[in-house]
């Protein structure tokens, strides 16, 4: 990657090169927008011709898109509430990818962060409701943090590939909660879909007051800032960074990379885990099988939209809460099966990882390239 | 039914049966990412391809009423998928792996959004062979009833373990495989080859997904794969690499696979859910023990990023 600021902190009015320091440190940033911003737009146009190869419009699509995800107050709202799971499952990705690490398990947190809470919420049934959200949380951050810990644990010292062992092991808590969820968890009343018992109303978490969007998205928003300010701005962060770049160096330096790796990644499952335990504290008030609906794949692609930066997460999977917001309405409007939506989302996947190999490649963003330079 | 006159001899009778049924799209997709890894290059999107290769199958095989037309165009269709990861690939900077979880979403999506029509119709279905006409026992029938596609990929794999030993095409994957420069250094141009060689692990992963909605469980559904084109990865890498390993290992999971099915054919229902995760359990214990933060992977290829 190609962020080393030359001539930033010289106090000369022109770097080595003869240009302002500063002309080149924003040539330098632009890239980072330009091209993900050009990935997207061409991801969409690439997605116009699919549309129109099956015989649609893509601008009534892209129109109903936007009515769907942001043209109303309404839907607006209903992009924030999904964007809200997106925001936390996005970081469990974020956050060992900036160790090297691609873990894309986050589902399997999700949901067991949901079962979790979910138990201890009916279990401490009479306690006051403060108590009781927080010990949610808890639980919930504890089943996720444990599930992806033990992958990052997995990694380090026992190298095994932590991309297929996290997957591996969102299949086995999905099972898990299946296996919970029917037996010892399960609510008799529960009959058609096996759930937990529900939640007492008291131990609901509800929406920010003048929105019908819930707590979650605020808490989303600050697990991205907490997580921006970890990565960038603490020695922690800093060891992660370093770790991430040459495993060997960190431990030549003397970093503790083991629990470094497994911190991180307990870290990023305890987000996941945590946006189980909103997905049942405030949407659906028990767990059950509609906790894998999806966000933890959704995540991915937030995650990798965002180049893994806790900050940029938070636009990105709003425009994706958006995105997904819309499927109902494309469904109904233009008579497309529901998973139009995933194939935009692979489309623009695709592009994106593609632009990779753009990084530095530009005259106009790469002042190594400008004129006497070698 | 004579479920009771066999008794519990029906338990390993069910899981051989489910091995022989479960394993064969692990077959299929593990010898073709044997073919891609040995060639150095991962290809996790095979996931997707298995979807979409079972999806093309069935409605190939609704609209022309023949399986094996299903088969080719399936085969085609991973052909497909395998060569574009192959080429993106090959572009400075673009990680294989993230590329290949790309595939696997955009090749669910795809499925999903070509198969919407195809989830009423019924596809007829490939021939299986009755092994078991010697018995009178219907569990003994259903389990020997092998279809083809079994059989071939059995012959398939001792093909390929003698290919990678003894052929010269065999020769240049694994060279391209264990080393870039040295294969440069041969004349021979490394990004052709693992597109090669990733274009027919599709077409393979292809062919395995057209057993899923041809015989079984035979029917076109969104959760038709859960997850069988990952776990081939692991699989390969348990069976180092070695085709005729990916054989015994393809059976070895469909077995597991089998576990929890056999269990509750014979009353036992009790975490019939933790048994369905036996596969993924399995898969993740092999892992774990067959890793090693010290050594390499014996027969790992040299350039294969996930081993690395």
């Amino acid at each position: 990657m190609a962020n080393t600021v030359t001539g930033a902190g010289m106090p000369a009015l022109f770097g080595a090169r003869g240009y302002p320091p500063a002309l080149e440190w924003i040539a330098r940033r632009a890239e980072a927008f330009v091209i993900p911003l050009a990935a997207l737009v061409v991801g969409m146009a690439l997605f116009s011709l699919f549309i129109l190869a099956v015989g649609k419009s893509p601008i009534l699509l892209y129109e109903t898109m936007w009515r769907g995800g942001f043209g109303s107050w309404f839907s607006i709202q209903n992009s924030l509430s999904r964007a809200a799971p997106l925001l936390l499952a996005a970081l469990c990705v974020a956050l060992p990818a900036r160790l090297g690490l691609v873990v894309i398990g986050g589902e399997g947190a999700i949901v067991l962060g949901g079962v979790g809470a979910a138990a201890i919420g009916v279990a401490l049934s009479g306690a006051p409701s403060f108590i009781v959200i927080l010990a949610m949380g808890v639980a919930g951050m504890a089943a996720g943090g444990i599930w992806i810990g033990a992958v990052g644990a997995l990694r380090h010292y026992r190298a095994v590939n932590e991309t297929i062992s996290s997957l591996l092991m969102a299949y086995i808590a999905i099972a898990l909660m299946n296996q919970l969820v029917e037996g010892p968890l399960r609510d008799p009343a529960s009959l058609n879909k096996p759930s937990t018992q529900p939640l007492a109303d008291m131990y609901r978490i509800g929406n920010i007051p003048g929105m019908d969007v819930h707590w979650g998205l605020v808490v989303g928003v600050v697990a991205c800032i907490l997580s921006w300010v970890l990565i960038e701005k603490t020695r922690w962060g800093f060891a992660a960074r370093i770790a991430g770049g040459n495993v060997r160096a960190a431990q030549v330096q003397g970093l503790a990379v083991g629990p470094l790796i497994v911190g991180f990644t307990a870290l990023a499952g305890g987000f996941a885990g945590l946006a189980g335990m909103l997905e049942v504290a405030a949407v659906q008030g028990s767990a059950n099988a509609s906790l894998a609906a999806g966000y933890g794949y959704t995540g991915i692609l937030v995650a990798f939209l965002a180049r893994h930066n806790p900050l940029a997460i938070i636009p990105v999977a709003i425009l994706l809460g958006g995105i997904d917001a819309s499927g109902g309405l494309i469904q109904r409007r233009m008579d497309l099966p529901d998973a139009t939506v995933l194939v935009l989302q692979g489309m623009i996947f695709i592009v994106i990882l593609f632009s990779e190999t753009f990084y530095g490649r530009f005259k106009a963003f790469n002042p190594d390239l400008w004129k006497g330079a070698s | 039914m004579g479920a009771t006159e066999i008794g519990l001899w029906g338990v390993p009778l069910a899981i051989l049966g489910g091995a022989i049924r479960v394993s064969t799209p692990f077959i299929f997709v593990s010898l073709g990412e044997a073919i891609t890894e040995r060639s150095g290059r991962i290809n996790l999107g095979l996931e997707g391809t298995l979807v979409f290769g079972a999806m093309t199958a069935y409605a190939v095989a609704v609209k022309t009423n023949s399986p094996w037309l299903g088969l080719l165009a399936a085969a085609f269709a991973g052909l497909c998928f395998g060569l574009f990861h192959g080429w993106i690939c090959k572009f400075p900077k673009v990680n294989d792996i993230a590329i290949g979880i790309a595939l696997m979403l955009f090749g669910s999506g795809l499925a999903f959004f070509f198969g919407k029509p195809f989830i009423k119709p019924k596809a007829p279905n490939l021939p299986a062979i009755p092994f078991g006409g010697w018995s009178d026992i219907p569990q003994v029938q259903a389990a020997l009833d092998v279809n083809v596609l079994f059989l071939i990929g059995a012959v398939l794999s001792v093909i390929l373990w003698w290919a990678f030993r003894n052929t010269r095409a065999g020769l240049i994957v694994r060279v391209v495989g264990d080393s870039s420069d040295a294969a440069r250094a041969m004349g021979l141009n490394p990004d052709t080859i693992r597109l090669l060689a990733t274009g027919v692990g599709g077409a393979l992963a292809g062919i395995g997904g057209a057993y899923l909605s041809l015989y079984y469980p035979g029917s076109w559904t969104e959760r038709i794969s859960s997850g069988q084109g990952l776990m081939a990865v692991a699989l390969v890498i348990f069976a180092r690499w070695n085709p005729l390993g990916c054989f015994a290992a393809a059976l070895l999971f469909g077995g597991a696979g089998a576990l929890g099915p056999a269990l509750q054919s014979v009353g036992v229902t009790q975490g019939y859910y933790l048994f369905y995760a036996a596969p993924y359990i399995l898969t993740l214990i092999i892992m774990i023990a067959t890793s090693s933060p010290t050594r390499s992977l014996a027969g790992a290829p040299g350039e294969l990023s996930i081993t690395k």
